[in-house]
């Protein structure tokens, strides 16, 4: 994720110099010597990963790099060319169709071959076809990590003991083998109280906007805020200090009862405060985000935040437990959670956040979280009386973001919820 | 060339016409009968692809398969649950369950099969409350000795919400004769697979999906029964062998095709001497053992030998897509068909390797893709027939 060009804090330019550095380590990885694990962001081993001395390739932070690079258009036909379904996730197809490519990284240098693939299967079936689609090709080792749904809507002892046994007798090892490197309890527990530390200043920055003013976008700004937490970063030094950082430039926001950053500059007024749940469209988003601002709706909570770890409900990377901790993240992931918690968590937010409506991006990819959103809207106007609105676009398939018809529907969305407060002013 | 229709004066012909009367029947009248048998009883219901029934007879409740409702019933409510892109099955399994016609059913198993089926699961508790729920997350990791204690587990989790609901005890003992109920279908399931492959002429594939079909919503015994008159029947009466082409049929595992596709393929000029349509009657490929621990036997089972499928997670690159290879070359099959559901991401993102596996042996292969309504059945019947057509020209000496 690139920051936003306009105005540049301190966090964003951090960032911005982390995700470079990643990049520009990964490519360089065939001249250091260094080796790569790849892996999926929801449930991601980060720490642990570190531990080996490895380093980390999220294929679907390059799918939202290409995204909103305007690359993926192209990437997906190649896939489809090459004989990929239209109607399979876009993801896949992007991170496919790079490779047919040539693999370049933002940086302009080729990926080379991760050394293993670490298949942290956590909330979507999909992840687990796409590493078997791309083994095809790397040919490199592959590293099951089955976490368990929480269909019943808790995470019970079987989950956890099933999940560190594999850690144990599988992960472990086979990171050990790839990597050389002997696995060191006390490196992870270092970089797991590293993580604390900015999960800590993360739940302050996404909880600032319970405020009025909200001095955050917690959909379209917070997909930067998680950049780092939710990726190769979480657990070292810089991350911590990317959220340290950030925390201080949002609390300056508060004392001057500032908005939050656009594209264009401080966001001035507020008139919608909403609840978003599922992931934007990275191929518009800089367009879709306007829709937005322009209209003074700022988002004060959103789903997509939580696909990485659910830390605001108080979940903490914990350096004395460190396995039964990784478990317990994973399991805790957002779309791990069934349905019925995921309806309890918006509402949550829906009262807590003091939203006006819940607006729901279906993304036409991905089923782990459209299949049940239509129920999920329709459960959350029930319990709050609050309005609903759902909109439909793409992750990263150009084709399926079509600018009128979601801009038409966000403005007879504003208008529902004016309508909405003037019949409850009036009576 | 079409594949022969049974005369109505075959031997088949009533067994078949019953298993259609439970193919057609959306309100579940015989599983309904069951329950109102003897009070007290209770229906089970599952969704694709594999559920541990051994479990629900030992409880003594009838399992019923659920595999959404076909092309005939027009789909109302559901639609209002789910976008235009995601398939059909979620949908009118909705529909079946708004419109009261699995009122009667007491509880229902959701599979870890893919992601709309797993949030279908936390539908069904939200629409259905009174209904027990379980989603059973069947194992992913199929490391020898990584997943047996969870899987044990997850079914004893099971074991203790269906006494629960039953209000009964199930002891190991009556785990054992349910294992041993579902063994001898199994072995006659497979024969009348084998059997099919051997005289394809003489076993219709809409008949065999059909008996396949039966056993969803039967009792296991009386499906066992039934498949063995079906098989004796079939063997007494002589069908003319016909010239059409062998094929394996995949991708068919979950949201079913019509049955107008089946029979536009042999009309098509195909036999259909291998297929994914209901795994769970034949996931487990031998007999569970008997002795010992019955749930432990079965997470074996599942965990050692049973079907490769698109839902199921292969760790080893090398034996990745073996199982197609291997249908064609056990089945003597000369072509492969593979045909989804749309906006099936488990079938369609396994597609793929699967036809790698096929190029690299020389293997001709088509791929299409149905809904449970597809009601223009003609491009499916040009298609497979040229495709026929083309093996049999390129296999002329
Ligand atoms: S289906 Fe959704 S969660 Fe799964 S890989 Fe695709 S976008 Fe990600
Ligand atoms: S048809 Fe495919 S995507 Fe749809 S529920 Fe079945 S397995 Fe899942």
């Amino acid at each position: 994720m690139s920051a936003a060009e306009v105005v540049k804090e301190a966090s964003m330019l951090k960032q911005k110099e982390m995700i470079a550095g990643n990049y520009d380590a990964l490519t360089s990885a065939p001249e250091t010597g260094r080796k790569m694990a790849a892996t999926f962001v929801p449930g991601n081993l980060n720490e642990l990963i570190m531990t080996f001395g490895l380093l980390n390739n999220l294929p679907e932070i390059n799918a939202i790099q290409n995204g909103m690079r305007k690359l993926s258009g192209d990437y997906i036909l190649e896939a489809e060319k090459a004989g990929h379904s239209e109607d399979v996730c876009t993801y896949v197809k992007s991170d496919l169709g790079m490779m047919a490519k040539g693999n370049i990284a933002p940086n302009g240098k080729p990926l080379p071959k991760p050394d293993v693939l670490l298949l942290s299967y956590t909330g979507c079936f999909t992840f687990m076809k796409w590493f078997e689609l791309v083994r095809e090709q790397y040919k490199c080792p592959t590293v099951m990590l089955h976490v368990p749904y929480q269909g019943d809507g808790q995470v019970t002892k079987n989950m956890r003991d099933y999940i560190v046994k594999q850690l144990k007798e599988e992960v472990i090892p086979k990171l050990e083998k790839v990597s050389g490197v002997k696995f060191d309890i006390d490196r992870l527990r270092q970089y797991m109280r590293e993580s604390a530390r900015a999960e800590d200043d993360l739940v302050w920055v996404l909880e600032s906007a319970k405020a009025r003013p909200s001095p955050i976008d917690a959909y379209f700004g917070g997909v930067y805020y998680i950049g780092p937490i939710f990726t190769a970063f979480r657990g070292t030094p810089d991350a911590t200090e990317y959220y340290r950082l950030l925390r201080a430039e949002i609390e300056e926001r508060m004392r001057r009862g500032l908005g939050p950053i656009t594209p264009e500059g401080d966001m001035k007024e507020q008139k919608y405060r909403l609840v978003v749940e599922g992931p934007p469209n990275w191929t518009s988003f800089r367009e879709f985000w306007k829709m937005f601002y322009d209209e003074g709706a700022v988002v004060v909570a959103s789903s997509y935040t939580k696909v990485g770890g659910t830390y605001d409900l108080g979940f903490r990377h914990d350096p004395e437990h460190p396995l039964e901790s990784l478990a317990e993240y994973a399991l805790g992931c957002y779309t791990n959670r069934n349905l019925p918690q995921r309806v309890d968590l918006l509402e949550k937010y829906m009262t807590e956040y003091q939203a006006d409506g819940l607006l729901i991006n279906s993304i036409k990819s991905c089923n782990s979280f459209s299949a049940g959103q239509l129920m999920m809207m329709r459960e959350i106007e029930k319990r709050t009386g609050k309005p609903g609105a759902f909109i439909e676009t793409d992750l990263v398939d150009p084709r399926y973001f079509s600018a009128a018809n979601v801009k038409n529907r966000l403005e007879s969305y504003f208008q529902m919820i004016d309508q909405k407060r003037r019949v409850a002013s009036a009576a | 060339m079409c594949a022969a229709p049974a005369p109505a004066s075959s031997p088949t012909a009533p067994i078949i016409a019953r298993c259609q009367e439970l193919f057609d029947d959306l309100d579940f009248t015989a599983a309904r009968r069951w329950k109102e048998a003897r009070p007290g009883r209770k229906v089970v219901g599952f969704m694709p692809v594999y559920a541990p029934r051994e479990l629900l007879h030992a409880a003594g409740m009838l399992p019923l398969g659920i595999m959404g409702a076909g092309e005939t019933l027009e789909v109302i409510h559901g639609d209002a649950y789910y976008q235009s892109y995601i398939c059909r099955i979620p949908r009118s399994t909705l529909e079946l369950g708004i419109t009261g016609r699995l009122d009667f059913v007491d509880g229902f198993l959701f599979p870890s099969l893919c992601d709309v089926i797993r949030n279908l699961s936390g539908i069904w508790k939200l629409l259905f409350p009174k209904v027990y729920v379980r989603y059973l997350d069947v194992p992913q990791n199929f490391t020898p000795g990584m997943a047996d204690g969870f899987w044990i587990q997850e079914m004893e989790e099971l074991r203790e919400g269906l006494a629960k609901l039953g209000g009964v005890e199930i002891t190991d003992e009556a785990l054992r004769d349910s294992i041993a109920a579902y063994n001898e279908n199994r072995r006659v399931v497979r024969e009348v697979y084998a059997y099919r492959a051997a005289e394809p002429w003489q076993a219709p594939s809409s008949d065999v999906y059909l008996l396949m079909r039966a056993g969803l919503v039967l009792p296991v015994e009386e499906h066992t029964q039934l498949l063995r008159d079906w098989l004796a029947a079939a063997r007494a009466e002589k069908r003319q062998a016909r010239d059409n082409t062998r094929i394996v049929l995949n991708g068919v595992f979950c949201e079913q095709p019509p049955l107008g596709l089946i029979k536009a393929i042999e009309m098509a000029g195909c036999y259909i001497v291998d297929d994914d349509f209901m795994l769970v009657n034949r996931f487990l490929i031998g007999d569970v053992k008997l002795e010992g621990n019955p749930l432990a036997n079965l997470a074996s089972a599942f965990l050692r030998d049973s079907e490769e499928t698109a839902a199921k997670y292969q760790p080893d690159l090398a034996v990745k897509g073996k199982y197609i290879v291997d249908a064609v070359r056990r089945n003597g099959a000369e072509g492969v068909i593979f045909a989804a559901p749309s906006f099936c991401d488990p079938a369609l993102l396994e597609r793929p390797m699967l036809q790698d596996r096929l190029d690299r042996v020389d293997v001709p292969h088509i791929g299409f893709k149905y809904a449970e309504n597809s009601a223009q059945m003609q491009p499916v019947r040009e298609q497979a027939g040229t495709f026929a057509d083309s093996i049999k020209l390129w296999s002329t000496p």
